[in-house]
């Protein structure tokens, strides 16, 4: 094989290399004589040799494959249908994010469990990010004793597997926490905290805001979207322009007072205009009734997956602050910026280079690992399409194909995102 | 001049003073707090925080653990003997010690087998992870998995030896054929290997006793944390080729094989390991000749391997990307082939960047094995969660079971993670 | 593993054109062990004990099937499936009958092609509350939050009674029942809700099983029972005809203890032709003159393996209710032997 490689090289200096009759045929293009083995000697024609083997043994394994899978299904009886999608899911789910009810249909159930799936990996994502941070911020600390706390942290919860995280922290929430019927009567074991938030093992009851005077429905919250992105736009001006006359004059005017009254001022008056109230948590029957429940399965999923993650992600902001080199900072200082600049101006944007990437790929990791709701009995997707319906209808192949594209989907969007974020901070060389 | 002065000093001291100790604030243990637990007053405030949550967790768990029971035979046993003082209930560690190791249907007079297997396997793992060892005992590695898979399984002798044997057959064919070409000795190898397999395997049928040597188990009896060591083990090793494999493909130039490796992986890399497990439970069935009846073990096995064998392309691709474009072009200034390339130069170096990333994927897959719990399958999660809890005599046990589960994947994970960075410390100085 | 690997790969070149479908029948006998699909653990019907063998009631079904077909209760290779898994396991091929308390629908019947053999267990879906949240009917239970332990068809059967009776209610559905009764125990969830035979199992595990009532209301019914694929019905007509087998030897009062006796001596017709020393009632399903006697005799009639595994003497302690014979006004009623 190295022979003809090199005397391939030699051969296109026309270089007579008489021993190898190889040689000879290659030197006069015209009369050679192609030969079986040269699909696998040739360079020329060995890599499409390789990939037609390729597409043969690929289409002879799918073949293969589907050739059983139809035998099975045939044998079995059964076929690849969609159908139940349409039919009637019959069974409640208790965190719904849309309406639904037990005659909803089956896609209206998974689409509740693709929802719960997003809002737990999404709150998820936040709270992971804040521990991870704290934790990797303080793992670095001049204080001994929170630096080898930190470091106990990190340890413990990468050491041991996700699932019993979970299974530990549910088992937590439901044993430590008092149940509702502890908040009743007169010598009741336990009470509300400030009279607004209820603490049980079926979820944390919050006050929840309705507003009196308001259009109903989805429009009232849309309404406080708009003004809050309107005061963001708001903001972004005050700044640019805070920054053009930075640029002509070397002072930079105070904005602080003028972006807090942007952020707060419209909101406020929009409330009050809608007649905001808060409504409390009030034990009724067997539950508390009012406000805003967030159940105890989110809840422990919530956190577990959190916690969890945000051990990584300590590991990924230390390395990111240790990487970049102390020079920098010292030669932020020299050029006389405060130490609160010279995070924001000249640590932090190179340690979000190293720290952005591998924290997006923790972000995949929760989508994914959120799937343990299973454990919890968490209404997910993978509890709703590839549980409960699964159990039901039986339908097993197509529920499991839907569920893994919903999943591909999500990844497929999230590395996108990632892959617009590398080339946009990837270091422009000149 | 000292001769001078002599008279007029009525002392010179001529040793030393032995340095008096710094200041009691200046050094020792105090100066040691002040720099490193009150150097601020934030500071002060951070360390007093951190006792108070170490008192409470200590104080909380101590008495707990240490007041623990051990020989008690049920939880209602416990809760007499403790009286409604609280403590833990550890009998059931010992009462159901066999179940949490070793399943519950694995024959009891058979456990020194897989534990023969878990000691050997030090031995096979040690020429691997130290470098420093003679190269000798990786004769021992290359044999581990035939005489683990006979300790585990037992049955007939032949199975391994025929296994064994055909890999024999392939390296003897490749070794002959690969002077001629690498791809020649390489499918070569791989057709004689089979060839040697579909041969032994029907020997193995004519040739296997009614009465093995080792009585056999079938592996649906395999569970507790034997399962977990047998899937993490099992799927590590043969995820490592494969991980090489696809990796290599990802960066081939040949389109079609670069789509394949690249869809395989991003598919794989997308979805959650349980819906794999799904697959292998519940899809993967169907998908194979009817009446085959591929066992469950296997069928996961299959899906963890090409699940962590993504995983583990995806870190072998960021070794081959690290590596200097000049070892691509001297490898081929030099006239070596592709697989001549790979072998000698660019493959050694790659894989000794990607080690630490590996050892990763091995922690976090070994992790993740605990996930078939939620497929019916009795590892040690899954042994916590059915038989035992379910049982009358433990019902109710929560924290001593899931406290053993965790500290039991605390040791190997931290082991290893420990390891790696031994080991990434030791690659560095090599670099330098 | 290796020695699958081989197989798989021996496989591959043989089977690939498609098997030639033999009978499970055959399958079972030339395997010489039966695959029996059983719960993961469910004290009473299937549960492994300390020393790993499995016991329970539908256990005991699995087994006086191999004594009749292989002559040896023992050669069962028990299979635990969940409710998502058991269905594909036996479409699969994985196992040759599921004994997995699951409820006889039409849907699964029909839709899903399997094939029920019988009923070895009239269940109903129940309700179990704590005895001091005062509540004596399921209609009182507005607003509560309902633990399932999901799988059979508990969740649909709850959402349909809630819905009838035009009341609200939390589900919290929960695979395994051993987290289930946690959940319920530690005040997560006012009412644990599954079969009403689950219901007295999982009680009979609690510390204080005084405390905890069952309500009246059985909101389902659920004919539990062996089922097996749907097609091959030789296969199907042996696993009936042994469950069929059990409830008449009861009937006839044929026990374990009496049964080589009776096979002996008796001058009963039926009893003759069920334990074969008359007509050839064995041979027509494929199998020898005693397999029925095997059966008995290793496992016990019905009464025997409900007293033994689920009857009142059991911590589990139900009553046989419905599931006495159909002389004592229940529904077991097995077509006769002839």
């Amino acid at each position: 094989m190295t022979r003809n490689h090199v005397t391939l090289k030699v051969a296109n200096n026309k270089v007579r290399d008489t021993g190898n009759s190889f040689m000879t045929t290659f030197t006069d293009p015209p009369t050679e004589s192609f030969r079986l083995s040269m699909l696998l000697n040739d360079t020329r024609y060995r890599s499409g040799t390789m990939q037609a083997i390729a597409a043969i043994l690929l289409a002879l394994a799918l073949f293969y494959l589907y050739s059983n899978l139809s035998a099975n299904l045939k044998a079995a009886g059964l076929n690849i249908s969609f159908d139940f999608l349409g039919s009637p899911a019959g069974y409640d789910i208790n965190q719904t994010l849309v309406d639904y009810n037990s005659q909803s249909s089956n896609l209206q159930a998974a689409i509740v469990g693709i929802l719960n799936t997003l809002l737990v990996a999404s709150l998820a994502c936040i709270t992971a990010t804040v521990f991870g941070v704290l934790a990797g911020v303080l793992r670095l600390s001049n204080n001994w004793l929170v630096r080898k706390l930190m470091a106990f942290y990190v340890e413990i919860f990468r050491n041991i597997p996700v699932l019993i995280w979970v299974i530990i922290i549910f088992t937590i929430m439901t044993a430590v926490l008092p149940g509702p019927r502890e908040f009743r009567g007169d010598n009741a074991t336990s009470s509300m905290f400030l009279d607004l938030f209820a603490f049980t093992n079926r979820g944390v009851y919050t006050p929840g805001p309705q507003f009196t005077n308001g259009f109903g429905g989805a429009i009232d919250w849309l309404l406080v979207i708009a003004v809050l992105l309107a005061s963001l736009f708001a903001t972004r001006a005050v700044a640019a322009s805070a920054d053009r006359k930075q640029a002509e004059t070397g002072v930079r005017p105070k904005t602080l007072w003028v972006n807090l009254a942007i952020w707060f001022v419209p909101v406020i008056v929009l409330l009050t205009i809608l007649g905001l109230t808060w409504e409390v948590p009030e034990l009724k029957g067997f539950n508390f009734k009012g406000g805003i429940k967030i159940g105890g399965p989110l809840i422990a999923l919530w956190f577990a997956l959190s916690i969890y993650t945000g051990a990584f992600i300590a590991e990924n902001v230390r390395a990111g602050i240790q990487a970049v080199s102390k020079g920098q900072t010292e030669a932020a200082s020299a050029l006389g910026l405060r130490s609160n600049r010279v995070m924001s101006l000249v640590v932090l944007p190179q340690a979000l280079r190293v720290i952005i990437p591998p924290l997006i790929s923790q972000y995949l990791n929760i989508t994914k690992n959120s799937s343990l709701a299973i454990a919890v009995g968490y209404a997910d997707i993978t509890a709703t399409l590839g549980g409960i319906t699964l159990n039901q209808t039986g339908r097993a192949i197509e529920c499991i194909l839907l569920l893994m594209l919903f999943y591909l989907v999500i990844s497929l969007v999230i590395s996108a995102v990632m892959n617009v974020y590398n080339n946009a901070m990837k270091l422009k060389e000149r | 001049m000292s001769d001078t002065h002599a008279q007029s000093v009525a002392f010179v001291r001529d040793t030393a003073i032995p340095p008096s100790p710094a200041p009691a604030n200046a050094a020792g243990p105090v100066k040691w707090m002040r720099d490193n637990l009150f150097a601020t007053w934030a500071n002060a405030l951070l360390t007093v925080a951190a006792i108070y949550v170490i008192f409470l967790v200590l104080s909380a768990t101590l008495p707990w653990i240490f007041g623990g029971l051990w020989t008690t035979s049920s939880l209602a046993e416990c809760r007499e003997v403790l009286q409604g003082r609280s403590a833990a209930c550890f009998s059931v560690l010992t009462d159901r010690w066999n179940q949490l190791l070793f399943g519950f249907k694995y024959p009891v007079d058979l456990y020194w087998r897989p534990t023969v297997a878990f000691v050997l396997l030090f031995v096979a793992a040690a020429p691997v992870l130290f470098f420093d060892l003679p190269r000798k005992l990786l004769i021992v590695t290359a044999l581990y998995p035939f005489i683990a898979y006979y300790l585990i399984w037992g049955g007939t002798i032949w199975a391994p030896l025929f296994a064994l044997a055909g890999f024999g057959v392939g390296y003897y064919v490749y070794s002959h054929l690969v002077h001629r070409s690498f791809a020649i000795g390489f499918f070569g190898g791989i057709a004689a290997a089979i060839i040697a397999w579909v041969v032994g395997s029907y020997l193995t049928g004519a040739l296997a006793s009614e009465t093995p040597f080792l009585e056999a188990v079938p592996s649906r009896d395999m569970g507790g944390f034997m399962l977990n060591m047998m899937l993490g083990v099992t799927c590590v090793s043969l995820s490592l080729p494969i991980g090489i494999a696809l990796a290599l493909g990802r960066q081939s130039s040949m389109p079609l094989i670069k789509w394949i490796c690249v869809v395989f992986i991003e598919f794989i890399r997308g979805v959650p390991l349980i819906t794999l497990l799904f697959v292998a439970n519940v899809m993967l069935a169907y998908f194979f000749p009817p009446g085959s009846g591929v066992d469950l073990f296997l069928r996961v096995v299959i899906m963890i391997t090409m699940f962590s064998s993504a995983y583990i392309a995806e870190v072998i691709r960021g070794g081959l990307a690290a590596l200097p474009k000049g070892q691509y072009e001297a490898a081929d200034s030099l006239g070596l082939d592709y697989p001549q390339a790979m072998r000698l130069i660019i493959l050694p170096q790659a894989l000794k960047i990607s080690i630490p990333g590996i050892v990763n994927i091995a922690v976090g897959l070994f992790k993740d094995t605990t996930l078939v719990s939620v497929i019916s399958m009795f590892d040690l999660v899954g042994m916590i969660r059915g038989p035992i809890l379910a049982s009358t005599d433990w019902n109710g046990v929560y924290w001593e079971l899931l406290g053993f589960a965790a500290l039991l994947f605390f040791v190997v994970c931290y082991g290893i993670s420990q390891y790696s960075q031994w080991l990434e410390r030791r690659l560095a100085t090599d670099h330098r | 593993m290796k020695k699958s690997v081989i197989f798989g790969a021996l496989t591959v070149a043989g089977l690939a054109a498609g098997a030639a479908a033999a009978g499970t029948l055959d399958d079972v006998k030339a395997r010489g062990k039966l695959n029996c699909g059983v719960t993961t653990g469910l004290v009473g019907f299937a549960a492994p004990d300390a020393n790993g063998e499995w016991k329970g009631f539908d256990v005991a079904v699995c087994r006086a099937v191999a004594a009749g077909v292989l002559g040896d209760a023992t050669a069962v290779e028990f299979v635990p499936t969940t409710g998502k898994t058991r269905f594909t396991a036996l479409a699969s091929g994985e196992i040759d009958m599921l004994a997995r308390n699951t409820t006889w629908t039409f849907s699964r019947d029909v839709d899903l092609k399997f094939d029920f053999v019988g009923v070895n267990y009239y269940d109903g879906q129940g309700f179990m509350v704590p005895k001091d949240l005062g509540v004596s009917s399921a209609k009182d239970l507005d607003g509560a939050t309902v633990c399932i332990q999901t799988g059979t068809t508990t969740e649909l059967n709850l959402a349909d009674f809630f819905r009838a009776n035009n009341i609200s209610y939390e589900p919290v559905p929960i695979e395994t029942n051993a987290e289930a009764q946690q959940q319920y125990l530690a005040g997560a969830c006012d009412v644990y809700t599954t079969d009403a035979s689950g219901l007295a199992a999982t009680r009979a595990t609690f510390e204080d099983p005084a405390g905890h009532t069952l309500l009246p209301e059985i909101i389902s019914k659920e004919p539990l029972g062996p089922l097996v694929r749907h097609g091959d019905s030789e296969w199907g007509d042996v696993v009936r005809w042994t469950l069929n087998a059990l409830i008449t030897a009861e009937e006839l009062g044929v026990s374990s203890a009496n049964v080589g006796e009776m096979a002996a001596s008796t001058n009963n017709p039926e009893i003759a032709r069920l334990l074969g020393t008359e007509g050839t009632l064995g041979e027509m399903l494929g199998l020898d003159a005693d397999w029925a006697k095997r059966a008995i005799e290793t496992q016990g009639n019905y009464g025997e393996i409900f007293a033994k595994n689920i009857g009142e003497e059991t911590p589990i302690g139900l009553a046989r209710g419905l599931n006495s014979q159909w002389t004592d006004g229940g529904l077991l009623y097995s077509p006769p032997f002839r």
